[in-house]
């Protein structure tokens, strides 16, 4: 079965999606990102969306519920790179993807997640003293 | 107004939807409509190829493109399901029967520039969207 590969990077979790996805494999890319955050214990979730030449509602409810699911995992999921026509048209649809954490790019995308792990760990360890 | 290319496409299943997205988006570019306008219709025929599958259990998009008095693309999707017993209601953001969002038609309402449905019970519903250049 036709699958979005997901890539591990220390504790965090990359996917890139290049293929038109139907609704089939969004819900398995769905799945399958929550068995390997909670196999791997990533702390981290990076989805690069700069080949997607549409997000419609599914496509975005989709990303809604991995940004809900990995939080509830204690991940956070950082989507980065959407065109700006598909911001335009997913603003005008009705769909501002509320909870879901956007970059520009990559490496925007990166650095957010570095700096909201660090200031997690920074947090536990006042919480401990 | 002149119909200059009509083509119709299936649509029976989730790998129809991918091509719908692929052949709008083709006359879309071929008829010269922006990118922002291209990405609008074919997030549209997204959303309505889906409410064809799901809701209509099947049928069909007719692709066509007008070339006067002004350059478009138009977007016909018909099913033969049960039809829609309340159309305002069912354009309302955020209504659903199924489980979506509710932004499917109310959404690609306001990603063209015409808009045109036709639904009667027991009958099957007729969708019919325009984006001009």
């Amino acid at each position: 079965m036709e699958k979005i590969p997901i890539l591990r990077m220390g504790e965090f979790l990359l996917v890139t999606i290049q293929v038109d996805m139907h609704d089939r494999l969004a819900m398995t890319l769905q799945e399958d990102l929550t068995t390997r955050i909670n196999e791997t214990g990533a702390r981290g979730v990076l989805i690069d969306i700069s080949s997607l030449e549409i997000v419609d509602s599914f496509i975005g409810r989709m990303l809604g519920n991995i940004a809900a699911m990995s939080r509830v995992l204690d991940a956070q999921t950082v989507v980065v790179g959407m065109q700006p026509a598909v911001a335009i048209t997913l603003v005008e649809l009705g769909m501002a993807l509320p909870g879901v954490r956007t970059a520009l790019n990559v490496d925007a995308g990166m650095a957010l997640l570095k700096l909201s792990l660090n200031g997690h760990k920074a947090s536990r360890h006042v919480s401990r003293r | 107004m002149s119909v200059v290319g009509s083509e119709t496409i299936p649509i029976q299943s989730e790998p129809d939807m991918v091509t719908v997205r692929r052949r709008v988006r083709e006359a879309a570019a071929r008829t010269g409509l922006s990118l922002v306008d291209q990405t609008k219709l074919v997030t549209a025929a997204s959303e309505l190829a889906r409410n064809t599958l799901i809701y209509g259990g099947g049928g069909t998009m007719q692709l066509e493109t007008l070339n006067g008095p002004r350059l478009g693309v138009r977007l016909i999707f018909v099913d033969n399901g049960p039809g829609i017993p309340d159309i305002d209601l069912a354009l309302r953001d955020g209504f659903t029967t199924g489980s979506g969002l509710g932004l499917g038609l109310s959404g690609s309402k306001r990603l063209v520039n015409e808009f045109e449905i036709d639904s009667k019970v027991g009958r099957g519903t007729r969708v019919a969207v325009t984006r001009w250049k």
